[in-house]
């Protein structure tokens, strides 16, 4: 879907997997740059989404970062090592 | 509480420009943005991730960016960012939340510049992972430098379609082609207004580069009337007018549309329908007065003019701004305001050229199986039968398929259901109540609010 065209200068670990990425870049962008497409199922269908606006209004991106869900990968900033994984249906309580 | 002056929600063009001015005229300003680096979605990464070489798309504005960046970075204004405003109070004082802590200032004026949002261009298919918007992608380009990959289509209409498709080929990156979504017509339709559009040639100028950019590198630009997306866990085709084509990525652009998720939540603050945009806007004056007193609205969440209306619209209301703080006089908010108007009026003179190019794709013809609503997953059929079974407008629409009821709160959906509706009603879309909004307008924690106490 997307390729890099700069370097990248960390890994992030999603789903435990760990992914190159680089720090302060979206969370979104650098799951699609290593080829991650859904990012959550819907709470209504269980439908794979992927990110679609990109900045922050259509919530399609949502994730758990940290053991926190609900969070919006277009708006979250890498950090060298974080932890993510995709959102299954309808977020639990934080 | 704490007390600021000035208060401006946006670090886009609109919200430097006028943290700048006002800071020239001596207020204190505090400047919240949920991003975590100034430029708002226009000038986004500039001088950073984005910094497009001279003479490439985009490198004009990218410019102009940097120096309002640059600028405001030395205006001593406060800002903060991550900050995602969710509430604001009968007494203009605001919340917003913040490294999982909720915050409050009151607020003497306060000036929103909340910007675009892309305008959904619902297909069927649209909510298949590798769907998406031309400007997210364009988000990713200046964010983090990622390049389409595979068969990448474009579809839909408007100036940044051709920007973006020019940027990825100045940039090595390849687009399997373009359909042009555009009504029929559109030279025809946009002709009395060209006129207007000529006295600021260089809109025009710069679009016709990019398509020229388009068709020297031989990407086929195919007239098209009906587009689907398909594919099982992710997007494997389109199919066009009888055409299928293998995809890997699919851009979808139908031009931008103010933000109002926030203006509309206020009590008491009007908004209007906009017909040429197809969506809401608040009712302003000159000088982005809303109908609450002490709260303004400046840039593209007034009304869709661009990054340079936008600097000015927000300049003209930081003066405004500083009148009501007493910091300057009515005589001197004028005279310091005129050329400003007068500028502002100039970048404005191609819209109407560009609004007549361009009409939003009429909601009518969104087949009944398409999803409209992607929260909720909510289909324009379904939203015809329920419009058919008596909903008068969105609002009430809630209750019969929760439709706008999901995370994004209306955001993508609001303007699509509202157009559908008044269409199956036989009536203009602002005929009808548009989606009501409320604080707080996103997803906050229990330990948000907590953190209030």
């Amino acid at each position: 879907m997307f390729r890099r065209s700069g370097p990248t200068d960390c890994t992030i670990l999603w789903e435990g997997r760990a992914l190159p990425a680089r720090a302060g870049e979206p969370l979104a962008a650098a799951l699609l740059a290593a080829g991650v497409v859904a990012f959550r199922e819907t709470p209504v269908s269980g439908a794979p989404r992927g990110p679609f606006c990109l900045m922050g209004a259509c919530f399609d991106c949502l994730v758990e970062v940290e053991g926190v869900p609900n969070r919006q990968a277009c708006l979250v900033p890498v950090t060298p090592g974080m932890r993510a994984g995709p959102q299954r249906g309808a977020r639990g309580a934080p | 509480m704490r007390e600021v002056a000035l208060l401006i929600l946006g670090a886009g063009p609109a919200g430097l420009a006028a943290a700048i001015e006002a800071r020239a005229r001596g207020l204190e300003v505090l400047l919240l943005d949920e991003n975590h680096g100034p430029g708002g979605q226009v000038h986004r990464a500039v001088g950073g991730s984005y910094t497009p070489a001279r003479g490439s798309p985009g490198a004009d504005q990218a410019r102009e960016g940097l120096r309002l960046i640059e600028a405001f970075r030395a205006c001593g204004a406060e800002a903060r960012f991550g900050a995602s405003l969710w509430a604001v109070e009968e007494d203009r004082s605001v919340i917003w939340s913040e490294g999982g802590v909720a915050r409050r200032a009151r607020a003497g004026v306060l000036l929103l510049c909340p910007g675009a949002i892309e305008r959904p261009l619902p297909i069927p298919g649209w909510t298949l992972p590798g769907v998406m918007g031309v400007g997210a992608a364009q988000t990713l380009l200046k964010s983090a430098g990622l390049l389409p990959e595979g068969r990448a289509w474009l579809a839909g209409q408007g100036p940044l379609l051709w920007l973006y498709a020019a940027q990825v080929l100045a940039r090595g990156g390849r687009i399997a082609g373009i359909l042009d979504l555009s009504p029929p017509g559109g030279w025809r339709r946009a002709a009395r207004h060209l006129p207007a559009a000529l006295t600021a040639p260089g809109y025009l100028l710069r679009g016709l580069g990019w398509m020229a950019r388009l068709r020297r590198a031989g990407v086929p630009v195919i007239r098209a009337r009906a587009l689907a997306a398909e594919g099982g866990e992710r997007l494997t085709h389109i199919v066009f007018d009888g055409r299928r084509e293998a995809a890997d990525l699919l851009l979808l652009h139908d031009g931008v549309a103010p933000n109002t998720q926030i203006t509309r939540a206020i009590q008491g603050c009007a908004h209007v329908w906009d017909e040429a945009q197809a969506s809401l806007r608040p009712v302003l004056d000159p000088w982005g007065r809303t109908s609450r007193p002490g709260i303004l609205v400046a840039g593209d969440g007034a009304g869709i003019g661009g990054a340079r209306a936008a600097a000015l619209s927000g300049r003209i209301a930081a003066l405004e701004a500083a009148r009501q703080l007493g910091a300057l006089t009515e005589e001197q908010r004028d005279a310091l305001a005129g050329p400003l108007l007068l500028r502002r009026a100039a970048e404005l003179a191609p819209r109407p050229f560009l609004d007549a190019l361009f009409p939003p794709l009429p909601a009518a013809r969104i087949p009944d199986g398409t999803i409209l609503c992607r929260c909720e997953e909510v289909t324009a059929g379904r939203v015809r039968a329920a419009t058919a079974l008596g909903a008068q407008g969105p609002n009430q629409l809630k209750a019969y398929l929760r439709a706008g009821m999901g995370p994004c709160q209306g955001r993508v959906c609001g303007p699509a259901v509202q157009a559908v509706m008044a269409a199956a009603r036989g009536v203009p879309p602002g005929a009808l109540e548009g989606l009501r909004t409320r604080f707080p307008t996103r997803p906050v924690t229990v330990g948000e609010l907590a953190s209030l106490a």
